[in-house]
C-alpha cells in the first residue's frame, strides 16, 4: 500500500497560505510484521513545550477505535474536526505508507516535533510510537518506533 | 410466498453461509481450547489491588495490565526483564512467558466477519446473516404449516428422507443458530452504527495536582475495590508524563485513578448501550462463555448439510415442473384446466388430462391457479388441486379463492374440482374442500361433485375421467401412466395360501430380490433399498398402470415379500394369485416413508385384518432390537385365515413381537378387531399414555372403524386419534 497523497494543507496553526512559506514533505512509514491487523496510525505535532499544535494524517477511518491513539486523544482531545479531509486507510502488517504533505517553513528547526501514535486490534496501544525533532537535519534519516514501526523517515 | 423466498435466499446465500458457519465452527472451539489454557484462576474475590501489587513487587515496570475475556491476565510491559506482552500468573504476579495473540483466531475471524474485504465483506457478511434470519422464519412458517400448526412445530417430521433430514437438522440447529444470528445482526448493525454500541471517545484526564508519591498500587483503594473478574483494562501513569495518572476500565465504567490517594478522581459508569454490547459480543463469541460458543458451533455444523439438502430438495421439486405440450392460449379454449400443485405430481396428471381431451378435438388451456382470469370461450373448467401439509394452499394457488371470490358474477360454464392429497396427513384434500365450497359460495356451477385422488392413484383418476366423460357426453378414457422408474424382473420363490375354504383366498408371495452387478449398483441400476411398509408397484402383464402392494419385507431380510387377497375380477390380485414358483412379475419399489414406526423405543400398536398385516409383519421381523410391538389382528377363520400364523408363534418366542391379540368373525364367540380393542380398552389406553405409536393397516371400512374404536377407547383419557395423527403417532396405510 503506497498512497501518495499530495499537497495537503493542513488544518489550524500549520496551514498555510502562500506556497512560498512552505516545502513538501514526504512522510514514509514501514511497519513491522507484528502478526496483527491494519494499525492505525496520527501523525500530529507538538511544539518545545509538549501542547499539540495539529494533525498532519490519520491512517485509519472508524472513528470508535481513535481512544486507542491515546496520546493524540489527549493531546487533540479527539476532536474529528482535527482530521478532516486528511484520514486515509489503516496500515497492514509489513507495509509502507507514503504521504506527501505541504508543511510551513517556520515548523522546521524551532522546537517542533512530529509524534506518531499507533494501535492495532486486539494489540498494545502505543501512544508516542515515534517521536522525531523536526529539524532540516533530522530530513532523510530513518527513525524506528518502538512496536510497530519498522522505520519512519521524512524527506523534504 | 414464504417456499419461493425460502428458496431463493437458499440458493443464494448458500456459499456464503457455509463460509461463515466453517470460520464460526472453528472460532466456536477457541474460547473452550483458550480457557483450558488459562494459567490456573485466582481465588475468587481476588482484587485489581492485590495483582497489580504482586507485579510491581517483582520491579517489573507496566504499562498496561489487562484482563481477557477468557480470563487469561496479560500485562504489557516496558524494559527487558519481562517479554513486551506477558501471561501473567495473578496468584504470583509473575510473568510465565510471552503472549501472541493467535494469528489462527485473527485469520479466522477476518473471514468470518468480512471475508477479508474490509467493510464490503461486512456488509456482506451482515447481509448472510439477515438472509439466514429469513431463512429461519420462513423455514419455521413452512414447517408450521407443514406440521399442523404451530402447536405441532415439534412434532414427527414426514416426507422423504431428505426432506425429514433437512426438517429435523434445521428445529435441532435453531438452538444456535437463533441466537447466533441475532447477535450476528446486531454486530453488523452496531459495525455500520445503525444502533449504538455504547463506545465513548476517552474521557478528558481530569486536571489533577498529585499532592505527593504515589502510593504502592496494593494499597489504592480504588484498586482494592475492583474484582480481577470485573477487570478490563488498567493502564500505569506514564513517567515521561507529569501529573498522569492510572487509567482504569472495568466491566461497570471507566475512570481515572490519582496515584498519591489510589482514589478516584473521575468515574464514568458504562451506558446501557455498552453493557448490551459487551453481552450480545460475548454471546455471539463464546468468548467468556465458552460452553455457549460450543453450542453455536455445533448447530452452525448443521448449516452447511441444510444449505445441500436444501439446494437438493429444490432441485427435485425443479425438475418435476412438467410443462404442458400444445397448451392452447387462454382466449382460445374451450377447455381450462387449472393446477395448484406445490410438487409436480398434480402437473403431470394435468398433462394427461390435457392430451387426452386435446386428442378429442378439444382446445385445452392449461394454467397454474393463481392465473385463473376471464375465460371468454371456455366451455367447462377443470380444477386440479393438490393440498399443502395440513390443508393449506399450494404456493402457485394460494391467491385463487380470493380471486373467484373477487370475481362479479359466476361464469356461465360449469366446474370440476379434483383434489389431490395423502390420507396420511390430517384435513386430507383440505384445499380442494375450500376451493369447491368458495366455487358454490360465489354461484359457480358443477360439473362434477368434489372428488379426490389418494397418493396419486391412477386408477381413481382413470374413474373420475369416466364420470368427466359422462358429464361432457363423450367417450374418453384418461389413462394416466406416472413417469415409473425402470422395472426389475423379480423371480417367485415361495407362496403360502390362506383363506381358500372361506372364499377369501390370501396368498404371502416371496420374490427373490434381482441379482445385480456392482457395476449396475455403482451405477444407481440396482433395486433401491427398501423396508416393511414401502411399496412394490407390480405391472401387469398386458397394461401399464402398477398396482401398489405394502412390502412385507425389507432389503436386509434379502427376499421381497407382499401378501395379496384375491379380488373378483382383480387383474393385478388375480394374476398374482395365478403365478407358480419360478415365474416372474415386472414390478419397481416405491419409498413410502410416512408409513413406518417413529424412531425410538416407544411401543407400536399394530392393527391389521387380513392382508394388511403384511406390512406390520415386516415391521415385526425387521424388529432386532426387540422394542414392545403388540399386534392387533383380525380374519374370518382362525382355521383358514390367520396369516402368519407360524411366523409369528416363532416371532414371539423371539421376543421380536410382545404381545398378539386376534379375533376372527367366523369363530364361535368371534368379532372383529375392533370388539377386541374394546376389551383391551384399559391397556390400549396405558400404551397411547406411553406414548405408543399406532400402525393402521387394511380395507378403508376396516380402517376408518378402527379409528372410531380407538376414538370412543381414548374419549376418557381425552385423546383423539385425530390429535395422535397430527402428532405423528397415528398411521394408516389404507387401500
Amino acid at each position: 500500500m503506497k498512497p501518495t497523497v499530495a499537497a495537503l494543507a493542513l488544518s489550524l496553526a500549520l496551514s498555510v497560505s502562500a506556497p512560498a512559506m512552505a516545502r513538501s514533505v514526504t512522510l514514509t512509514t514501514t511497519l513491522n510484521d507484528y502478526g496483527g491487523n491494519g494499525a492505525y496510525l496520527a501523525f500530529y505535532v507538538t511544539d518545545a513545550a509538549g501542547a499539540y499544535k495539529g494533525t498532519l494524517w490519520m491512517a485509519g477511518t472508524k472513528a470508535k477505535y481513535y481512544s486507542h491513539l491515546t496520546g493524540w486523544q489527549r493531546a487533540s482531545g479527539g476532536k474529528l474536526a482535527e482530521i478532516d479531509g486528511i484520514t486515509g486507510a489503516s496500515v497492514g502488517a509489513g507495509r509502507t505508507l507514503k504521504v506527501t504533505l505541504d508543511l510551513a517553513d517556520a515548523l522546521f528547526d524551532a522546537g517542533y516535533s512530529l509524534r506518531i501514535d499507533a494501535a492495532a486490534e486486539d494489540m498494545r496501544d502505543s501512544p508516542a510510537e515515534v517521536v522525531v525533532p523536526l529539524t532540516a537535519a533530522g530530513a532523510g534519516k530513518p527513525v524506528p518506533g518502538r512496536t510497530y514501526i519498522r522505520s519512519f523517515t521524512f524527506a523534504l | 410466498m414464504f417456499r419461493r423466498l425460502h428458496s431463493v435466499l437458499g440458493l443464494l446465500a448458500t456459499a456464503l453461509l457455509m463460509v461463515v458457519a466453517a470460520s464460526g465452527v472453528v472460532l466456536s472451539v477457541l474460547p473452550a481450547i483458550d480457557r483450558a489454557q488459562v494459567v490456573a484462576a485466582p481465588a475468587a474475590g481476588t482484587s485489581v489491588a492485590t495483582v497489580a501489587g504482586r507485579i510491581e513487587s517483582r520491579q517489573l515496570r507496566v504499562d498496561v495490565l489487562k484482563r481477557l475475556p477468557s480470563g487469561k491476565v496479560i500485562a504489557y510491559f516496558t524494559g527487558d526483564d519481562a517479554p513486551p506482552t506477558s501471561v501473567i500468573d495473578p496468584a504470583s504476579g509473575a510473568p510465565v512467558g510471552a503472549y501472541t495473540p493467535s494469528a489462527t483466531q485473527r485469520w479466522f475471524t477476518n473471514l468470518h466477519r468480512s471475508f477479508f474485504l474490509d467493510d464490503a465483506g461486512r456488509l456482506a457478511t451482515g447481509l448472510t446473516a439477515l438472509a439466514l434470519l429469513l431463512l429461519i422464519v420462513t423455514g419455521l412458517v413452512m414447517t408450521a404449516r407443514r406440521m399442523g400448526g404451530w402447536t405441532q412445530l415439534a412434532g414427527r417430521a414426514r416426507g422423504s428422507g431428505m426432506q425429514r433430514l433437512h426438517v429435523d437438522l434445521g428445529r435441532l440447529a435453531l438452538v444456535g443458530l437463533v441466537p447466533s444470528t441475532l447477535t450476528a445482526l446486531y454486530l453488523s448493525l452496531a459495525t455500520f452504527g445503525v444502533i449504538p454500541d455504547g463506545s465513548m471517545p476517552i474521557a478528558p484526564v481530569p486536571t489533577v495536582s498529585i499532592a505527593g508519591p504515589a502510593l504502592p498500587v496494593e494499597r489504592m483503594t480504588a484498586l482494592a475495590n475492583v474484582d480481577l473478574a470485573d477487570l478490563r483494562e488498567l493502564t500505569f501513569p506514564d513517567p515521561a508524563q507529569p501529573n498522569d495518572l492510572f487509567h482504569l476500565v472495568t466491566a461497570a465504567g471507566e475512570g481515572y485513578i490519582d496515584p498519591a490517594t489510589g482514589s478516584l478522581a473521575a468515574w464514568q459508569a458504562h451506558g446501557t448501550a455498552a453493557r448490551i454490547f459487551e453481552v450480545v459480543y460475548m454471546l455471539h463469541t463464546g468468548q467468556g462463555l465458552w460452553w455457549l460458543g460450543l453450542v453455536l458451533g455445533a448447530a452452525a455444523l448443521g448449516l452447511p448439510v441444510l444449505g445441500v439438502s436444501g439446494a437438493v430438495l429444490w432441485w427435485r421439486r425443479r425438475r418435476t415442473q412438467v410443462p404442458i405440450a400444445h397448451n392452447v392460449a387462454a382466449g382460445n379454449a374451450d377447455t381450462v384446466i387449472l393446477v395448484g400443485s406445490e410438487g409436480g405430481s398434480t402437473w403431470s396428471f394435468a398433462r394427461t388430462l390435457h392430451a387426452t381431451l386435446t386428442a378429442n378435438g378439444h382446445q385445452v388451456h392449461a394454467a397454474p391457479m393463481n392465473a385463473l382470469r376471464s375465460y371468454p370461450a371456455a366451455r367447462r373448467m377443470l380444477v386440479l388441486a393438490a393440498t399443502y401439509g395440513d390443508g393449506t394452499a399450494p404456493a402457485n394457488a394460494d391467491s385463487f379463492v380470493e380471486r373467484v371470490e373477487a370475481t362479479r358474477a359466476a361464469p356461465a360454464y360449469p366446474v370440476a374440482v379434483l383434489g389431490f392429497g395423502d390420507r396420511q396427513f390430517p384435513h386430507f384434500c383440505q384445499f380442494a374442500a375450500d376451493v369447491d365450497a368458495a366455487l358454490a359460495r360465489r354461484g359457480w356451477t358443477r360439473l362434477l361433485p368434489l372428488a379426490t385422488i389418494d397418493r396419486q392413484s391412477a386408477q381413481s383418476f382413470t374413474r373420475w375421467g369416466q364420470d368427466l366423460a359422462a358429464a361432457m357426453g363423450e367417450t374418453f378414457t384418461v389413462t394416466h401412466v406416472p413417469e415409473r422408474p425402470r422395472t426389475y424382473r423379480l423371480q417367485l420363490t415361495d407362496r403360502v395360501d390362506y383363506g381358500e375354504a372361506i372364499d377369501a383366498p390370501t396368498a404371502v408371495l416371496r420374490f427373490a430380490l434381482p441379482a445385480t452387478g456392482l457395476r449396475a449398483r455403482l451405477a444407481g441400476r440396482g433395486l433401491p433399498r427398501f423396508v416393511a411398509g414401502d411399496l412394490l408397484a407390480v405391472v401387469p402383464p398386458g397394461t401399464d398402470v402398477p398396482r401398489l402392494y405394502s412390502l412385507a419385507s425389507s432389503s436386509a431380510d434379502g427376499f421381497i415379500e407382499i401378501c395379496v387377497r384375491k379380488r373378483p375380477d382383480g387383474l393385478c390380485s388375480g394374476f398374482l394369485h395365478g403365478l407358480a414358483v419360478g415365474e416372474t412379475i415386472d414390478a419397481f419399489v416405491q419409498s413410502n416413508p410416512t408409513y413406518r414406526p417413529a424412531r425410538g423405543k416407544r411401543p407400536v400398536i399394530l392393527i391389521g385384518a387380513g392382508a394388511g398385516i403384511g406390512p406390520l409383519a415386516g415391521f415385526i421381523r425387521a424388529n432386532g432390537q426387540r422394542r414392545p410391538l403388540h399386534l392387533y389382528f383380525g380374519g374370518r377363520s382362525s382355521a383358514s385365515d390367520f396369516l402368519y400364523e407360524r411366523e409369528i408363534a416363532g416371532w414371539l418366542d423371539e421376543g421380536r413381537l410382545t404381545t398378539l391379540a386376534t379375533s376372527f368373525s367366523r369363530d364361535t364367540g368371534g368379532g372383529y378387531v375392533q370388539d377386541r380393542m374394546r376389551h383391551d380398552a384399559d391397556r390400549l389406553r396405558a400404551l397411547i399414555a406411553s406414548g405408543a405409536h399406532v400402525m393402521v393397516c387394511g380395507g378403508r371400512e376396516m380402517a376408518s372403524g378402527v379409528m372410531r374404536t380407538l376414538a370412543d377407547v381414548l374419549a376418557p383419557i381425552g385423546v383423539t386419534p385425530i390429535a395422535l395423527k397430527a402428532q405423528g403417532r397415528y398411521s394408516e396405510d389404507v387401500y
